[in-house]
């Protein structure tokens, strides 16, 4: 076990515990497993993630604010031989840009999403996200997020498994080494079935942000499968390929 | 035999390895902190190691490798 070698040899800016580096190793294995490092093309987008670009050994572009899915379509369909991912946090993907995700669902776009969901925003000091959860306490939400005032915590792959574009949909979690392990296939499910022209993936992280949860990094795992798990249940929500086979 | 190695520099002393080592030889170095001003992590008694790799799946920052010669497999999660 060694480090991938789509991974920039540095140290990455992310807070102690913070699982946002799991995730870039998952995608760089997975890129190394395929063997495409020469021919993926990664979109940052905004949030603590942003420097992403910076860490992944393949060539990237940075994209303004929830527009990553927007960017990766003009990637894809100039490039259409290379693999195409964005990387996006909750806020960027589930609030700004929400319309961008969606809409590139809907087209079938052959482009693979990594939704890295921790339930609030990290990188601007811990505001509530759409995806917050009912009670959970944020900058924004002091009391506890409110369904009467504030809503339900939004689910994204339950509301992409019903767009007739996406080909695949599945939240994993890297809370544990069972759950990553299981995270690692599903990332590379996710690009081989790009590089076989399927069409449309997204990848749903459950991911933890200490920092902003005002919690220890253990204590961190412990309350997103106590917390995050129940309300966002792992699984496969679409896969059109594993349908045909 | 396997053998851990960690990249003491890069470690944030987040602690998350030491909670999943089946031998629970994961531990924090007490005695000394490391270029970034955090205690690193550490294995005592290497030669109970299993080589199961469970420490460096679960390091966000990539500071442990496993290096996994003829070891026993661990049959817990795996
Ligand atoms: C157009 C625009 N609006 C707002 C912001 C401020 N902003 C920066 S990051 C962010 C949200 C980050 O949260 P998330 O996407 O969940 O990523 P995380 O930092 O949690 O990884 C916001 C609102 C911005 N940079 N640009
Ligand atoms: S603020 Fe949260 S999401 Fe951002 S790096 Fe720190 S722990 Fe990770
Ligand atoms: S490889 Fe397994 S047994 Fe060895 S130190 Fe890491 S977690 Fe412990
Ligand atoms: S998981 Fe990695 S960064 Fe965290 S304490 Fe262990 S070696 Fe250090």
């Amino acid at each position: 076990m060694a480090r991938p070698k789509a991974l920039v040899d540095m140290s990455q800016h992310y807070c102690p515990g913070c699982t946002h580096g799991i995730i870039h190793r998952l995608i760089a294995e997975a890129i190394d497993t395929l063997d495409i490092q020469d021919r993926t093309i990664g979109v940052a987008s905004v949030g603590c993630s942003v420097f992403t670009y910076k860490y992944f050994d393949c060539d990237m572009q940075q994209a303004a604010h929830g527009r990553a899915p927007s960017a990766a379509t003009g990637i894809k369909r100039v490039h259409p031989d290379t693999l195409v991912f964005t990387y996006q946090g909750d806020g960027d993907l589930a609030a700004i840009g929400t319309a961008e995700m969606l809409h590139a669902a809907i087209r079938g776009e052959n482009i693979t999403i990594i939704f890295v969901n921790n339930a609030i925003y990290g990188m601007t000091g811990g505001q509530m996200a759409p995806t917050t959860l009912v009670g959970q306490v944020t900058q924004t939400s002091p009391y506890g997020r409110q369904i009467e005032t504030q809503g339900y915590p939004m689910k994204v792959s339950e509301t992409l498994a019903t767009i007739e574009g996406a080909a695949y949909i599945e939240r994993v979690s890297v809370d544990s080494v069972k759950h990553i392990k299981a995270a690692k296939k599903a990332v590379e499910k996710a690009f081989r079935y790009q590089m076989e022209g399927k069409g449309f993936s997204l990848v749903e992280l459950l991911s933890t942000c200490p920092t902003n949860w005002g919690l220890s990094p253990i204590e961190a795992t412990d309350w997103l499968r106590e917390n995050m798990l129940p309300h966002y249940p792992l699984g496969v929500y679409k896969d059109k390929g594993g349908e045909q086979a | 035999m396997a053998k851990v190695i960690f990249d003491e520099d890069r470690c944030k002393g987040c602690e998350l390895c030491t909670t999943v080592c089946p031998k629970k030889i994961v531990v924090m170095a007490e005695d000394r902190i490391n270029i970034k001003g955090f205690h690193p992590a550490q294995v005592i008694e290497q030669d109970k190691c299993i080589g199961c790799g469970f420490c460096a799946i679960i390091c966000p920052d990539l500071v442990i490798e496993v290096e996994n010669k003829g070891a026993k497999t661990c049959r817990k999660e795996c």
